[in-house]
């Protein structure tokens, strides 16, 4: 059990993190809020980097100061420099403290292991200056988990990859807590994948902990109407599980310039915008309020689009 | 480990890949044993040259039974070349060693200890010694001016140090701080210079040239010992320094204490420097140079890096020793004009050949 108690900390005279108190067992929480809210000081402070009042124990071992701190992984949002380097002995650089001059057996083919479970065993030996941004991404998370952690702390690590990695990560994330039997803990912006993905969600607002449960009690309109300032609807989907729509907040500019072209009679204009708006957003159809004009019925917009 | 899913998918290791990474080690370790051949190559035409002239066969009788030698050919090889041609390698690996960690430490592939102003300390102090004979410790007159060179290195380093402790910009405090002691010594260098008489003015000039030609056995002892001792420190910090590379946030996520790392190297290579520079004076291309070629031929894992940046050092100045001697047969030029010359197209060359994202 990984426990946080009372936990404030501040850069120089501004709060950051006031009074958190948190407990994680072994599963995939994801801690979601708007920017600098806290999320990545909390995981920074969480792995002992950052001098903090308040506790962190895991198994009521403390963290910081050494301690438990071996067993914590933690995967910052900087993928590092990329410097002459293969991505093998990179991957390696993840379990240092184990290696010495000649790299064992054991170790090598852990971090080969990890690279094929990521899909990437055909970089092992390109030099990570060589490598594209998403690529690097990849390295770092092979560098956190190649060492065998018990608390596994991740900061949006998936934030340079295209969907199709996204997803695949989140699965082998979620293997890995769920085989192994660990407590991870990853900072996400992206609701949808933290609904899919997280056991538990852990809101977070202005260095406070807002609320923290199931993705299905969590992920509600108000929360994210009072988070976020942003309107959005949340629907279930097949897998019962959350989805959250959010509504296309529009400039005051925009909004005058459509109400413009309405008072000119513009009215295809008026329309086209609003079919290319519905089309960017699934369910934006639905909202009559941002336009306040009537949606064009499915007649209209066939002539439109002809 | 058995029941971690990696471990699982391990056991079909693609041997493509592993059989790459073994070639890629055995290429790295093919430039040390090239460079180590070069070196060995090198030390032996910088012992059998030099203004006597004596052959090869009178060089090598005089090394391996001096006894039965004439006894000026094993006086001018076991007192004059020998010491030399060994402190040019041992000076040579000091300088590429503490330069290839200034590197490391300092995320910057400018940073030497001539950039960094620890080289103008300590033509400083030994300026000092000469031209006003004031020595920084007393009753050490015969090594007033090494002393006092390493005194000043240290007070330089240490300087820089404490100047950019607990600044948020650490390295680039130190590398700023550096270059404005560089110019804050060299100014009082040049003071010292429009002070002195013609003999000291002399005297001061060819200490900042850099010379081998006073190294004795004690010296080489000295200089040897320091690196003896330093090095396996770096050697067990070679997996830390490496993810020192990656950048310090990168760094202290892999669980390491990098200000604790950072201000344990830097005194080291304080140390080294110092020990270097105070026997040799102002040698100011190879802790630069050096560990940009290893850079190029084996990467940034310490593990090969380091060896190679003492290496490579040490044949830089081995070799520069060589040339100069052969510059203009029957005398010796300062050998640290000479590192510049041999030096300077031989980076260049790679710098333009080498393959861009490669080393």
């Amino acid at each position: 059990m990984l426990a946080v108690r009372n936990l404030s900390f501040s850069y120089g005279q501004k709060s950051v993190l006031q009074d958190i108190n948190l407990d994680c067992k072994p599963m995939l929480t994801a801690i979601i809020g708007p920017n600098a809210t806290g999320k990545s000081t909390l995981l920074k402070c969480i792995a002992g980097l950052l001098k903090h009042r308040g506790s962190v124990t895991l198994n009521e071992v403390r963290i910081e100061n050494g301690g438990a701190a071996r067993q914590v992984s933690y995967l910052p949002q900087d993928n590092g420099s990329p410097i002459a380097l293969t991505v093998l002995e990179a991957v390696l650089l993840g379990r240092h403290q184990y290696l010495s001059w000649r790299v064992g057996q054991e170790d090598l083919e852990l971090a080969f292991g990890i690279l094929e479970d990521l899909g990437i065993e055909e970089l092992a030996t390109r030099p990570l200056n060589q490598l594209s941004g998403g690529q690097q991404q990849m390295v770092s998370i092979a560098q956190s988990l190649v060492r065998e952690p018990q608390v596994l702390l991740m900061d949006e690590p998936t934030s340079s990859l295209d969907l199709y990695r996204q997803l695949e990560i989140f699965n082998l994330i979620k293997e890995v807590t769920w085989e192994r039997n660990i407590i991870t803990l990853v900072a996400l912006h992206d609701l949808n994948l933290a609904a899919r993905y997280a056991d538990r969600l852990v809101v977070m607002n202005k260095g406070t902990i807002y609320n923290a449960g199931e993705p299905d009690e969590i992920l509600t309109k108000a929360m994210i109407k009072t988070v976020y300032g942003v309107q959005a609807e949340v629907y279930m989907d097949g897998d019962r599980l959350p989805v959250v729509v959010p509504k296309v907040p529009m400039s005051s500019a925009r909004r005058k310039r459509l109400h413009d072209s309405m008072e000119k009679g513009d009215s295809e204009r008026v329309l086209l915008d609003r079919l290319t708006l519905g089309s960017r957003y699934i369910g934006q159809s639905t909202d009559n309020e941002l336009l306040n004009t009537e949606i064009p019925s499915k007649a209209q917009q066939s002539i439109i689009l002809k | 480990m058995d029941d971690y899913p990696i471990s699982h998918s391990a056991m079909k290791m693609s041997v493509t890949s592993r059989g790459a990474y073994d070639r890629i080690t055995k290429r790295k370790l093919t430039c040390l044993i090239g460079v180590i051949g070069a070196l060995i190559l090198t030390f032996f035409v910088d012992v059998i040259t030099g203004p006597a002239w004596l052959s090869m066969n009178e060089v090598i009788q005089g090394i391996f039974w001096p006894d039965s030698s004439d006894p000026m050919v094993s006086v001018i090889v076991w007192v004059i070349r020998l010491p030399v041609a060994l402190m040019a390698i041992a000076v040579g690996a000091a300088l590429g060693v503490a330069g290839a960690e200034m590197q490391t430490i300092l995320g910057n592939p400018l940073a030497s200890p001539y950039t960094l102003g620890i080289s103008g300390a300590a033509g400083f102090g030994a300026s000092l010694a000469m031209v006003l004979g004031v020595g920084v410790v007393p009753y050490a007159e015969e090594f007033l001016v090494p002393l006092n060179a390493f005194i000043f290195s240290l007070i330089s380093c240490m300087t820089i140090y404490l100047l950019a402790q607990g600044r948020k910009n650490q390295t680039e405090t130190i590398i700023l701080v550096g270059i404005a002691l560089l110019f804050l010594f060299n100014a009082l260098v040049a003071l010292l210079q429009y002070m002195a008489s013609e003999n000291q003015l002399q005297a001061v000039v060819f200490w900042l040239f850099g010379s081998l030609m006073k190294a004795t056995w004690p010296k080489l002892a000295i200089v040897t010992t320091v690196l003896i001792l330093l090095i396996p420190m770096f050697a067990k910090d070679a997996w830390k320094l490496t993810a020192l590379r990656l950048g310090d946030s990168k760094a202290q996520s892999l669980g390491i204490d990098v200000r604790k790392l950072r201000l344990k190297v830097f005194l080291s290579i304080s140390l080294i420097t110092a020990t270097a520079v105070c026997f040799v004076g102002t040698i100011g291309f190879v802790g630069l140079v050096a560990p940009h070629i290893s850079r190029m031929l084996v990467g940034e894992d310490q593990r090969f890096f380091l060896p190679l940046s003492a290496l490579s050092g040490a044949l830089l100045l081995s070799a520069a020793s060589v040339g100069s001697k052969m510059l203009i047969p029957g005398s010796i030029f300062p050998i640290g004009i000479i590192t510049s010359f041999i030096g300077v197209p031989f980076f260049i060359a790679l710098i333009l050949t080498r393959k861009e994202g490669h080393w």
